[in-house]
């Protein structure tokens, strides 16, 4: 099976390298751990998934900190859950954003919000190519 | 849900409903597998909420890869309705902190006084105010996301944990029914369970259940859940019997279910008047602070024990002053606002004191500091309590507390004396005072962060309590309590001192240390500690050594403090677990200054209660010294000694109105203004 194990050759330097390059961390390696042959499609599934709730997570948050008024506790509780999520996945820099994010929701700091939704938008664009690319399909 | 998953014998989490069924039948129920031991933790029945999707795919997958029966849901009302279908369908809860629909903490509140199921929190947020927050909301663990499976796979500790407190508390609760009213019948059904669970835990059956239930020779009684059915019937009985009059016998009449005993019907009581308290934690803010503090420790000890309801009493003595209303309105607001969620009931404006005394008649608990107050305690200095514990009275009391607190309850209590203490004094004094005390003796940090982070204790601290908090993360819980203390002009209780922490000399500081809690918990930060204390008394076991440490020193200055804190201690002891009662009574020598309350708790130990009680009673209420130490005297074993203590507080503070019951007479409570 020389074409399984070049794909899976193949699989592991990508995943190293997004590792390396800190759009993973460890607990990416958990899901894949959590993979067997009973669910063999289980880190795409909860990686398509993951993409599906950030979408609105980051429509939500873009629409809150459009507002005259802006309720930072309602961005808190997106940026909050985005953390959350982004980090059980293992999406590594989306989580650091989310944290520089909570702290200018915290200070009520609106320009530091726009900024990190951006990152936060970027980074997120950046990890769903890399792993797009990594499983070789379209998430 | 997997209501099979449980193996029957170890695993069997659930018991059946105190009506219940057998323990054959609710293994049935539960799917009865054959009860293959060996396989737990393999089958266990976890239930998931989390309003994310993904970290829900992720914790199912992670759990059913531990074996375990998974069920998930994203919304907080669908996983209650769950549990209520299911009453013994699962075994340990996972629930996320932030949900949009229910607070998390509000859904372990609810969890807990339905169906006492170990809860476990977990959130991306690894504040230690939160954390400290699902500490004093009775959560079993705290996990921080991202999960690790590693971190899933032990979790059916806190369900063997569980199961082993509730048997250990049947088993002394048992026997010292057995003493005194025999007339609780046993379940059968529980007995059957229990003795599952007992051979495989502990072998106490024998003699505690034997005697006291039909069947229970050797059966424990297993943990009674309260079933919606049965809370209601519970709720309709107390209303029935009005809140100030429910005593768990009497509701135990009325309820008229059978193998429900009167232990599980109290600890259910207290629950729920913690719960009440939150819920009207707001209206009556000040309430707490006031009568609270008869005697800034004791009260305040008093108030963590006893659980919200104490509180409550407290508050409504009013007369204890010592506490500073903030405090007492916390602690109140926090036990009844308990479903509003903390945050709501530390804000609880500084009730009245007055008023939140009234309704409370902490009479269960705190009857020595109320009656202390009134009776002992200029008013002048109740009131100075409140605002600020009265200086005289911190110092001496916390220094008594160290020295006497050596127990881990002592040390409890001595954080609450001390932030009672720290209460009654100025503001600023008393957080000089609480800080030296503390560090006299409030060596036990874990204590005193759960005191703080119940929050009851902080509010203890007449007004500050914020700055407290931050010392540590129970202090966050204080914080919040002490924030909201309307009164804020009390001191600020430097709670970081009652835990033990090196003098905070000003709560403002603290204040800012907490800037999270400030923010988070805007109450005034009075109620948490009473919570705090019930839950955790509730809950743990809280070992306490020698509850009556505290009230030694509470004695001079505090007088209502004293019982108040008394009580808590004992309280603590009680709920901690009933083993703890022989170290209780050892508090009583001497140095209980419980007035009254304390009576009862060394009783056991026999001899002291006799001697202190008249020591105390030089302070507080001499009358009912005696009268109630005798009243205990008969009591139960170390369960009911903090009945008992209770009991005599009331008595205390009715300057003598026997409480007859054993059990515990919440009579304090008059929540006329709760809602039930």
């Amino acid at each position: 099976m020389d074409v399984v194990s070049q794909l899976q050759r193949q699989f592991v330097e990508h995943a190293t390298s997004l590792y390396r390059e800190g759009y993973l961390d460890d607990q990416f390696t958990q899901l894949l751990k959590l993979q067997d042959e009973s669910n063999p499609d289980f880190v795409v599934e909860v990686v398509s998934l993951f993409f599906e709730d950030t979408e609105k997570l980051l429509n939500n948050l873009t629409t809150a900190l459009q507002q005259e008024s802006i309720d930072y506790k309602q961005v808190d509780a997106h940026v909050h859950q985005f953390k959350g999520s982004s980090s059980s996945i293992g999406a590594q820099r989306v989580k650091n954003v989310c944290v520089v994010f909570r702290n200018y929701c915290d200070e009520k700091n609106l320009d530091g919000c726009l900024v990190c939704l951006e990152q936060a938008k970027n980074e997120y664009l950046l990890v769903r190519n890399k792993l797009e690319a990594l499983f070789n399909v379209s998430l | 849900m997997n209501l099979g998953g449980g193996q029957v014998v170890n695993k069997q989490p659930m018991m059946p409903s105190s009506s219940g069924g057998s323990w054959k039948s609710s293994a049935a129920a539960a799917g009865g597998d054959s009860g293959v031991s060996d396989q737990f933790p393999a089958g266990l029945r976890v239930l998931v909420v989390d309003d994310d999707s993904t970290c829900l795919m992720i914790l199912e997958k992670m759990l059913r890869h531990c074996k375990y029966e998974v069920t998930k849901c994203n919304r907080a009302e669908v996983a209650l309705s769950y549990l209520r279908e299911n009453k013994n369908g699962f075994d340990v809860v996972i629930s996320d902190v932030h949900m949009p629909d229910m607070d998390g903490f509000k859904l372990l509140e609810h969890i807990g006084l339905e169906m006492d199921l170990p809860v476990i929190m977990m959130s991306a947020d690894d504040s230690k105010s939160v954390v400290m927050k699902g500490v004093t909301h009775g959560a079993c663990d705290y996990l921080i996301k991202p999960v690790r499976i590693e971190a899933l796979r032990n979790i059916w500790q806190h369900v063997v944990r569980k199961r082993k407190h509730e048997w250990k508390d049947f088993d002394q609760s048992a026997s010292a029914d057995e003493q005194k009213q025999p007339e609780e019948p046993d379940y059968s059904s529980s007995a059957n369970e229990g003795h599952n669970w007992k051979n495989t835990k502990r072998r106490k059956d024998e003699d505690d259940e034997a005697d006291e239930r039909d069947e229970s020779s050797s059966l424990k009684k297993p943990r009674v859940v309260w079933s919606v059915e049965l809370h209601q019937q519970f709720v309709a009985a107390v209303n029935q019997l009005g809140i100030d009059k429910a005593v768990p016998k009497k509701i135990l009449e009325l309820m008229n279910v059978p193998g429900l005993t009167r232990e599980n019907v109290a600890s259910h009581l207290q629950k729920y008047r913690l719960y009440l308290r939150r819920l009207s934690g707001s209206q009556h803010p000040g309430g707490m602070n006031t009568g609270f503090m008869g005697g800034p420790d004791p009260g305040f000890g008093s108030m963590s024990s006893l659980n919200g309801l104490d509180l409550q009493a407290l508050a409504a003595s009013g007369q204890l002053g010592q506490l500073p209303p903030q405090s007492l309105a916390t602690l109140q607001a926090a036990a009844l606002g308990r479903s509003t969620n903390l945050k709501s009931t530390i804000s609880v404006p500084v009730i009245d004191q007055r008023n939140i005394f009234s309704f409370e008649n902490p009479k269960s608990r705190y009857p020595e500091v109320q009656s202390q107050h009134l009776t002992n305690n200029n008013s002048s200095k109740q009131i100075n309590l409140l605002p600020g514990i009265p200086t005289n009275m911190e110092p001496k009391q916390f220094v008594s507390m160290h020295q006497s607190g050596q127990h881990s309850l002592g040390n409890m209590n001595n954080l609450v004396l001390m932030q009672m203490g720290g209460q009654s004094q100025s503001q600023s004094q008393s957080q000089a005072q609480l800080n030296t005390n503390v560090h006299n003796g409030l060596r036990q940090p874990v204590m005193s962060n759960e005191m703080l982070t119940r929050g009851g204790v902080v509010d203890m601290a007449p007004t500050v309590y914020n700055p407290v908090v931050s010392v540590s993360q129970a202090s966050s819980l204080v914080n919040f309590s002490m924030g909201h203390k309307t009164d804020s002009s009390r001191s600020s209780y430097s709670l970081r001192g009652n835990l033990g922490i090196p003098n905070l000399p000003n709560t403002s500081s603290a204040l800012q240390g907490d800037r999270n809690l400030d923010t988070k918990v805007s109450r005034k930060g009075t109620v948490p500690s009473y919570d705090i204390f019930n839950d955790l008394n509730q809950n743990r076991d809280w070992g306490l050594p020698d509850v009556g440490l505290t009230f030694d020193q509470n004695q001079h200055t505090i007088q209502t403090g004293l019982d108040a804190s008394n009580p808590l201690l004992l309280q603590h002891n009680r709920s901690s677990g009933r083993d703890m009662g022989g170290q209780n009574r050892n508090i009583t020598s001497g140095k209980v200054m419980l007035s009254q309350g304390f009576e009862t708790r060394t009783h056991h130990n026999g001899s002291n209660v006799g001697q202190h009680r008249t020591t105390y009673v030089k302070t507080e209420n001499d009358n009912d010294g005696s009268c109630h130490s005798t009243l205990y005297s008969e009591q139960y074993g170390q369960d009911d000694l903090l009945a008992a203590v209770l009991k005599h507080q009331q008595h205390q503070q009715q300057e003598g109105v026997g409480q007859p019951e054993n059990e515990f007479v919440f009579d304090g409570y008059a929540l006329d203004d709760l809602p039930v």
